[in-house]
């Protein structure tokens, strides 16, 4: 009951909404160029849909690709910060001045160096950057977090240190890993739009390079069918990384732990 | 015969405060020794001394025979939240690289002993208080130790479960052959399962009073209630006071 009306209650709105922004179009005459109607931009997602699934397919796989290479890069990292304060010391700053500077900023030069010729090499790096800090960050954290008592009781039994690391300090980091994780897969996808935003090239064919060239040409029914499904992958990449979480943690954690009532 | 000594043990923090010593004492095999005393007389530290989880400032800790194995019990159940008591149960023996099959064998035993045959795959969240305190103790016993060094393990949990843990751990610890170190601030506690309680003092901790108490071997409720017990809470509780005006 409880679950259903969670549901329902959003999917009753948004159809409303559809209804009531039909209806409006239409009796207010607005310009298919200002406000196109849901049923104009159907219309347009069908009639591009090769074109609109090969771009989504584009950022997809760039925004999975930066996605999975941020989490091994952020928690490989953070595993050599706890290992070695000089390391992490020497290195920490850096990696928070690539986490300050704007990627939009960094973008032009990025696509200089690896050229117009690999702009999807250029497009990961940028989306990589951008998901690449929260996973350090809040990895170091957790890997840092691990009860002392523990830590003294592996100790006494003559744990090494890769014991310790990898049967306590990273079980114990895992719920602030797959924390940043949500985040992460968020900021990829926003970070693989922005740099195809700048790379503004016909060469990148994204979602968002679709955005920008329906927009040039105000088809604006198009852009809102490339809009839509940039939101259904950020919906689809949140709920997946949701229920990863539940999946790992729900025995234990008690973030994931329904309460008995 | 000595298991251990220490001998001019004192410790000084890194900020500057003297916590222990100079202590000297020497432990026999099989003896259950209650180090007493109030919050801040370094009985933990004197505990993590001699677990060698901490180094002392001057002084050292003699094994006759060379480091016994030993077992540590925290004040608190210290468990692994992703792991279920079996899992848990058997850490000391997985960092030990013994074969899994012996180690699910002998932490198996170590949880029935400890009366928690049946909640080998239950995760410490969905345990009691009492419960999670018993995994923690079927871990130390997995281990098969000589020395069993706890430190108030029994101090957060409520009167009832506290009295049947110092039951079961007096049983365990005779059973085991085991020689006990058990810190505590509890004159009752100490009075019922030591066969000695060394009496300590704060800033620095320093031993005030050594009293050999022979307990009967088996107690129970009644003990709790005997002339024995209470002269020997009685006994302790004045070398207490009198150590506390001392250091005053």
């Amino acid at each position: 009951m409880d679950r259903a009306f969670r549901i329902l209650i959003p999917i009753a709105l948004g159809i409303a909404v559809l209804i009531a922004w039909e209806v409006l179009v239409r009796a207010l005459n607005i310009a298919p160029f200002v406000l196109p109607a849901p049923s104009a931009i159907w219309a347009a997602f069908i009639g591009d849909f090769a074109s609109l699934m090969a771009s989504l397919w584009t950022t997809l796989s760039i925004t999975l690709e930066a996605f999975v290479l941020a989490v091994i890069g952020g928690v490989a990292l953070a595993v050599l910060f706890s290992q070695s304060r000089l390391i992490e010391t020497a290195l920490y700053p850096y990696a928070v001045v690539l986490q300050v500077t704007p990627v939009v900023a960094i973008a032009p030069l990025i696509l200089i160096w690896v050229g117009y010729e690999h702009i999807n090499t250029a497009l990961l790096i940028l989306a990589w950057l951008v998901a690449f800090f929260p996973i350090l960050s809040n990895t170091t954290l957790g890997l840092r977090s691990a009860d002392h008592n523990l830590i003294d009781l592996f100790r006494l039994y003559g744990a090494s240190r890769w014991q310790i690391l990898t049967k306590l300090q990273f079980p114990g980091a895992l719920p602030y890993i797959l924390g940043a994780m949500k985040v992460s897969g968020g900021l990829a996808l926003i970070g693989a739009v922005v740099a195809e935003f700048v790379a503004g090239s016909g060469t990148a064919t994204g979602l968002a390079w679709r955005i920008v060239e329906a927009g040039n040409r105000l088809q604006i029914a198009k852009m809102f069918a490339a809009l839509g499904l940039l939101s259904v992958l950020g919906i689809a990449l949140f709920f997946a990384l949701t229920w990863l979480e539940w999946a790992l943690l729900h025995r234990w954690h008690d973030s994931a732990v329904k309460k008995q009532v | 015969m000595d298991l251990l000594s220490l001998s001019g043990i004192t410790k000084i923090f890194g900020n500057g405060v003297a916590a222990l010593g100079p202590m000297d004492l020497s432990i026999a095999q099989g003896e259950f020794v209650s180090l007493l005393g109030p919050s801040g007389c370094g009985k933990s530290t004197a505990l993590r001394i001699i677990a060698q989880l901490l180094s002392p400032s001057a002084g050292h800790v003699n094994f006759a025979h060379g480091r016994p194995e030993t077992s540590f019990v925290f004040q608190e159940p210290t468990l692994m939240p992703w792991a279920d008591a079996l899992t848990n149960t058997r850490l000391p023996l997985e960092l030990l690289h013994k074969p899994r099959r012996d180690a699910d064998d002998a932490a198996m035993r170590a949880l029935a002993r400890v009366g928690l045959a049946g909640f080998e795959h239950a995760f410490p969240r969905e345990l009691s208080g009492g419960m999670k305190m018993r995994v923690s103790l079927a871990r130390a016993l997995a281990a098969q130790p000589k020395l069993l060094l706890m430190d108030e393990p029994f101090a957060a949990l409520d009167e009832m479960t506290r009295q049947s843990l110092n039951d079961d751990i007096i049983k365990l610890a005779h059973e085991d052959h085991l020689t006990v170190i058990f810190v505590t601030h509890s004159v009752f506690e100490s009075a019922y399962l030591s066969s000695r309680v060394v009496v300590m003092s704060p800033r620095p901790g320093r031993i005030t009073a050594d009293l050999s108490l022979n307990p009967p071997p088996n107690r129970d409720a009644d003990y709790r209630m005997s002339a024995h017990y209470s002269d020997n809470a009685k006994q302790i509780s004045a070398a207490l006071r009198d150590g506390m005006e001392r250091a005053a």
